[in-house]
């Protein structure tokens, strides 16, 4: 089926190694390697399949797990919120009934399904990889095809491993140089964001390229590559490298041995061939890069810390003048005001963008020696329960408790808001998560979505701040 | 899902850009296991204040849009999270077509799948579009998903593209489930290639 020939993008290898039958207009039914399930997009595709009569095609190839709307307060009563517990009940009445593998709640694998997904090993280099989440785009740091899908084509993987998908466009975003002090994957997403807009990949799959992303750890790519979906991407995706296989060495679900062996003499060969053609390049200084903070309603209204709130007044295009009022007007700024001046309420730091251990260890040396200001409420959420218990193992959860931070169960918290996490009407979050739109945190709550090490700044001076003007 | 084929309806102009899927439909209301019951919070924050009372001035809030079936909006429509609800919410308010300069991916995907007809036309001609929309219940526009045109009320026909194999599952009204099921045979044999190829590729147990 692949054209040999033909230079190939690493989208187009992982592509063409999963189409399973081209059909004569191009749409092919794409094979998947891994489905990864959770309670809030799924109830209604289960009910599909039980509708239908249909079973679920590779029990072992999906994995589920409860992330989206569980408490991060103590857990071991259950969950006290009758919709929360009805979902999470549901999911574990299907997953039962299909034979679906499932990490429950109080299991210390629990976790953000895209945390979970690289820690544990289910989600390898070379795969197609879904899940009923936007934020899916995640693992494609690995050098995997994961994207996100709704319901209906999540009830399709269950039921025939495949979806009908016709191929993105090659979108490459290059980011070469070397990143200063205190600038961090987040910061590099954000300026591509920034740059490209919130509609500049969609169509395509951006692979992200350059000397300063393969310098990137595999955390920072997946910050990276989890907010290509902001940039209207498919999916994000980066090259496998040394640092990859390393970072899969050892997963409890990852090969081991020769057939670990086996498998990374595979992975070697899909980074794009030299030549290889993409529709649309951009290009950044990693140099010139620094760290960023949204100022309105999407991510790519964003700023250098050192900047300020634009002016709607410069703006000539009317309905774009319109917008950043209403952005400004529902944030409760004023133009050309200081972002650094930006007084906070709440600090989030966790999320499948920032919950890693690596983003929770720059959140510490940031609090260390400091104290949460006064009149602010910073919450540190990990990722997973195994991010959870190596925080606690290096006593990183005590660098944070005493300067002040809540330290909580895991799960997608204040993310989205769906469990009793939320903002209160018109506070205003410093948020390491990856969507700042209207009531995203909780209905009337005023979203910066900034850095873990920016989001601890934000905590300890009270307002948003540089951090790299602190020793 | 149900067959669309032609729609004569009232539009309802909604002249934003980047309507994200959690202003579409708030997060706090994906704690369903339900498809159905939506549509009483489409577009929430925008359709009813902080008490709860109707926006009196909302679009959808007014008649005859309290009817629409069509919804007209700008650039990136349906950006932001992948929940298949948006499209649910569109279509349990009664919404089944939506006309935009371009949407976000998964969307138009999720669209797709629950019978709602998703129409990319210029920004120009949105914004003449917007302005029948404006006239009310006078000036219904027809969508004619056959001949793909839309049907202004005076007469003016305007022409849009659509992926054939999408066109072909909506005029009938199929299942892409079954379509995919007939490739059966041809997953089989992917699937025993794969394991000799790459036996390393793990299964999952707990």
């Amino acid at each position: 089926m692949p054209e040999t020939q033909k230079p190939r993008t690493l989208f187009d290898k992982v592509w063409d190694a999963h189409v399973v039958e081209r059909l004569p207009d191009g749409t092919c039914v794409l094979y998947i390697d891994r489905h990864l399930v959770h309670e809030v997009t799924s109830p209604q595709a289960f009910e599909g399949l039980r509708m239908a009569g249909r079973a679920v095609r590779r029990p072992e190839a999906t994995l589920a797990v409860v992330d989206h709307n569980v408490p991060t307060a103590d857990r071991r009563n259950g969950i006290s919120e009758p919709q929360s517990r009805l979902q999470v009940e549901t999911l574990e009445q299907n997953v039962a009934a299909f034979g679906v593998p499932y990490i429950p709640l109080l299991d210390a694998r629990q976790g953000i399904v895209h945390v979970i997904g690289p820690e544990l090993g289910a989600s390898l280099p070379g795969m197609t990889i879904v899940c009923g989440d936007s934020h899916t785009a995640t693992h494609g740091a690995l050098g995997a095809l994961a994207f996100g899908i709704g319901t209906s084509e999540v009830e399709h993987v269950l039921a025939t491993q495949t979806l009908l998908q016709k191929p993105a466009k090659n979108m490459l975003v290059r980011v070469d140089g070397t990143l200063g002090r205190g600038v961090t994957a987040k910061d590099v997403v954000l300026a591509v964001i920034g740059r490209i807009g919130t509609a500049g990949g969609t169509g395509h799959v951006i692979e992200f390229a350059g000397s300063a992303i393969r310098a990137l750890d595999m955390a920072g790519r997946m910050t990276v590559c989890n907010m290509a979906i902001e940039a209207g991407a498919r999916a994000g995706m980066v090259a496998p490298d040394e640092t990859t296989f390393a970072y899969v060495r050892g997963r409890p679900f990852a090969p081991q041995g020769a057939a670990l062996e086996q498998a990374i003499a595979y992975w070697r060969t899909l980074p794009s061939d030299a030549g290889a053609a993409y529709e649309k390049t951009v290009a950044l200084d990693a140099t010139e890069i620094v760290p960023m903070v949204t100022w309105g309603t999407n991510p790519e209204a964003v700023v250098a810390i050192t900047g300020r709130v634009p002016d709607p007044a410069a703006e000539t295009d009317t309905a774009r003048r319109a917008q950043m009022q209403r952005m400004i007007a529902y944030m409760g700024l004023q133009p050309g005001q200081e972002m650094q001046s930006v007084p906070v309420d709440v600090v989030f730091v966790g999320s499948c963008t920032n919950g890693r251990i690596e983003d929770i260890r720059a959140v510490a040396a940031v609090a260390k020696g400091r104290h949460v200001a006064e009149g602010v409420r910073a919450l540190v959420v990990p990722g997973s329960g195994l991010v959870k218990q190596q925080a606690e193992a290096e006593g990183l959860d005590r660098i944070l408790r005493e300067a002040g931070f809540e330290w909580r169960e895991p799960g997608c918290s204040m993310c989205l808001g769906m469990n009793p996490d939320q903002l209160a009407p018109g506070q205003r979050c410093a948020s390491t998560s990856n969507r700042n739109f209207e009531g995203r945190q909780g209905p009337g709550g005023r979203t910066h979505l900034v850095s873990p090490a920016m989001a601890a700044a934000a905590a300890v001076t009270g307002h948003l701040a540089d951090v790299r003007e602190m020793s | 899902m149900d067959a669309f084929t032609k729609l004569t309806a009232v539009a309802a102009p909604l002249p934003m850009a980047n309507v994200d899927t959690d202003k579409i439909i708030p997060a706090r209301f994906l704690k369903t296991i339900k498809r159905t019951g939506l549509g009483v919070h489409l577009l929430d924050t925008l359709r009813y204040d902080e008490s709860g009372a109707e926006r009196p001035d909302f679009v959808l809030n007014r008649e005859p849009y309290r009817k629409a079936q069509i919804l007209i909006a700008h650039e990136n429509f349906g950006c932001g999270s992948s929940r298949e609800h948006a499209p649910w919410a569109l279509r349990d308010f009664g919404i089944r077509c939506v006309i935009a300069p371009d949407f976000a991916d998964i969307f138009f995907n999720n669209s797709f799948k629950n019978g709602i007809l998703l129409i990319r036309l210029p920004r120009a001609v949105c914004d003449t579009l917007m302005g029948d929309a404006g006239m009310g219940g006078n000036a219904r526009l027809t969508v004619d998903l056959a001949r793909q045109v839309v049907v202004r009320p005076n007469g003016e026909e305007i022409a849009f593209e659509i992926d054939p194999f999408r066109k072909h599952l909506l005029l009938n009204g199929l299942d892409d489930i079954g379509q995919t099921l007939q490739h059966a045979p041809q997953i089989e044999s992917y699937e025993t290639r794969r394991r000799a190829e790459k036996p390393w590729l793990p299964s999952i147990a707990i």
